[in-house]
């Protein structure tokens, strides 16, 4: 059985303009040991399919429909109460985007890092700053750094500690949003190593949620592309980045800068849409070049193109 | 008759010298009171380098290594603490400015006090666009009176009419076409790439010769970032005009600049035409920054990224004596933490500031 398995998600946002649907229909999967990588522009809903997964997502807005299983257990179906007792942060945590801010100005690192452990585990402080400094080590931090307040520290040794805490209480789940954006390319560089032996060492399912696709290259088994609130391709990463087949995709790809080669790049024209009204058909056929009368009318299954990679697009099928 | 020469490709259009900015730290009541020295951030400690016009000079570093101070002081929205910038100014501007202005071969030195319309017409050569198009342009103002503003300022074109044929060219130009449709409309009705158009609209409509870009893309979404880079290039193509582009991205300075200087803690530690420092890099720093840049090959997710150098840049407050690189340096020799390494060409335009490079 799989790890995670996401069917027919809905999350929407139910503001005085409209309904929002933020995240609309999407279904995936992913087992343990693996890394599911999630890009997409901004406002396609990735950060909220992300809460939606912790049962965080902020009002006005809330999962509409679909189910969440976790390792056997709904996550759509648990009380606010049961979540935060058994699943948040037990089972699944969350590197949130800005975690420079995500830590108290006003406690030292080892209270901090004590805080999940006492409260979940029952744990004495003294056992608990055992394990933090485990914990630190294993994030590639000096154990002196407990006695330090958030402010004395870098940008780099921020994001490891929260990195530390997020895999504090041995979670089956991770997820990481935008974990690397606020830092510079050379911490970066060091955090997504260590992003990978995390991978080896810990045999968790992790999910990565970036617009960079050079970074989900760096990181994901499987790669999922989303667009306007839904998954328009989803496959190993092999195939999505080799065998692109979604014409968003290949747009995204060809977008993309690369340090050493002189191609040109292209870019998509017009703008996502406005996910109150989206368009009827494809959300994507305003943008793009292949569109077909169908693509306007009738909007595009996930298909199976090739073994587990499925696409969403009338082009194929 | 001041001298006037007509600018050739072959001679710099900014030629900046020894440029500094200094910038002082407030100081406690105790050290106040004990007479400690005054303190400074070093921002930009001494940097020269010359653009021309046709290129896109480009200026890379991570974040703190007074890349944007750079480009601050070079459109004098700062006054530096020390140096040159010495700007050769159009025929048609030269010919308005009192001749105790240029200092040799009509260069004008930006970074002396100029008479008052000297420093104004100065002004309108050298233009920016800001990193954030959400936060540079005024939200209050119409797109239409966003690029009359700097037509007023400066007294271009004489009646309303005259006005609004050279704001219809100007979005025409960057490409927000038909311009009457977005003309009357607010930044708040444009997409991230409309406004950051809007924001080159602006820094264009004075037929600037040298325009300095602080992060033009950085802000906005990867799918839309090549409709902008095009765009510099399509409006460089028509005119004579020199970019500075300042960013943190080796991948989009590799694919948009001519030359590329590497910035660390205020100082240039490499320089030279892009291939050469890409693929040719010969400081420890630039190897290691080129070293960090993901690509997109799924390949890499096998594979621990090889960043041969440690730790985080410290801050510019606390620079350290000697090559301001040496405590992450991999190479660092006993030479490094006591001396500064000149500048030395190891090959023709390409130029290093380190001490591997010198002969013993």
């Amino acid at each position: 059985m799989a790890l995670l398995e996401v069917k027919e998600l809905k999350t929407y946002y139910y503001t005085l303009r409209g309904v929002v649907k933020a995240v609309d229909n999407v279904s995936f999967s992913l087992e343990r040991g693996e890394v599911l990588g999630i890009a997409g522009e901004s406002g396609c809903g990735k950060s909220t399919l992300a809460w939606a997964l912790l049962g965080l997502v902020p009002p006005p807005g809330r999962i509409a429909g679909g189910r969440i299983v976790l390792d056997g257990i709904e996550l759509t179906k648990l009380s606010e109460h049961d979540l935060r007792k058994k699943v948040r942060w037990k089972k699944v945590s969350m590197i949130f985007q800005g975690a420079m801010n995500a830590l108290t100005p006003v406690f030292t690192i080892e209270d901090q890092l004590a805080e999940p452990l006492m409260i979940h585990k029952g744990m004495h402080k003294n056992e608990a700053r055992e394990k933090i400094a485990q914990m630190l080590k294993a994030v590639g931090l000096d154990e002196t750094i407990m006695k330090r307040y958030p402010h004395e520290l870098s940008g780099g040794q921020k994001q490891r500690v929260i990195i530390a805490m997020a895999l504090l209480l041995n979670p089956d789940l991770v997820i990481a949003d935008e974990p690397t954006t606020a830092l510079d390319v050379i911490v970066q560089a060091q955090i997504m190593n260590l992003f990978k032996q995390i991978k080896k060492k810990y045999n968790i399912g992790m999910i990565f949620i970036t617009h960079d696709l050079s970074l989900i290259a760096e990181i994901a088994d499987k790669v999922a592309i989303m667009y306007a609130g839904k998954i328009v391709e989803i496959g190993s990463s092999d195939q999505v980045f080799g065998n692109p087949r979604h014409p968003y995709t290949q747009g995204l790809l060809r977008s993309i800068p690369r340090i050493r080669s002189k191609e040109k790049i292209t870019w998509i024209p017009g703008v996502p849409p406005d996910l109150v009204r989206p368009p009827p058909g494809c959300r994507f056929f305003p943008r793009c070049k292949y569109v077909k009368e169908q693509c306007r009318k009738e909007e595009p299954k996930l298909k199976e193109v090739e073994p587990g990679h499925f696409v969403a697009c009338h082009l194929y099928g | 008759m001041p001298p006037i020469r007509v600018r050739g490709m072959t001679e710099p259009v900014v030629k900046v010298r020894d440029l500094m900015k200094y910038f002082p730290l407030r100081r406690g009541l105790k050290e106040i009171i004990t007479m400690k020295p005054k303190r400074f951030v070093r921002a930009v400690d001494g940097i020269s380098f010359d653009m021309y016009i046709g290129e896109v000079f480009c200026l890379v570093g991570e974040s703190g290594c007074g890349k944007t101070t750079t480009g601050r002081l070079i459109t004098r929205l700062l006054e530096p603490t020390g140096g040159h910038i010495y700007y050769k100014p159009t025929r048609e501007v030269a010919s308005q400015i009192p001749e105790k202005c240029f200092v040799e071969d009509g260069y004008v030195d930006l970074a002396q006090k100029l008479p008052k319309h000297a420093d104004k017409l100065l002004r309108r050569e050298i233009q920016i666009v800001f990193q954030d198009p959400f936060g540079s342009l005024d939200p209050r103002m119409k797109v239409y009176d966003i690029l009359k503003e700097p037509l007023i300022v400066h007294k271009i074109g004489g009646s309303e009419e005259e006005r609004r044929e050279i704001i219809y060219r100007a979005l025409s130009e960057v490409k927000l076409v038909p311009p009457e449709q977005f003309m009357n409309r607010y930044p708040h009705m444009l997409s991230g790439g409309q406004r950051q158009r809007v924001a080159f609209a602006r820094a264009m409509i004075l037929k600037p010769t040298v325009v300095v870009a602080d992060e033009p893309v950085s802000m906005l979404d990867v799918s839309i970032r090549a409709e902008i880079l095009q765009l510099m290039l399509d409006l460089q193509a028509n005119r004579d005009l020199a970019y500075l582009f300042i960013t943190h991205d080796l991948a989009v300075a590799s694919y948009l600049c001519t030359k590329i200087a590497v910035m660390y803690l205020g100082k240039i530690v490499e320089m030279g035409p892009t291939d050469e420092v890409i693929n040719n890099p010969q400081h420890p720093y630039t190897k290691a920054l080129i070293a960090a840049v993901p690509e997109p090959d799924p390949k890499n997710r096998f594979k621990i990224r090889e960043v041969p150098i440690k730790g985080e840049v410290p801050s510019a407050a606390a620079i350290p004596p000697g090559c301001r690189f040496h405590p992450r340096c991999p190479y660092a020799m006993d030479r490094c933490s006591k001396e500064e390494p000149p500048t030395l060409e190891v090959k023709p335009g390409h130029y290093v500031s380190c001490w591997l490079h010198v002969r013993k």
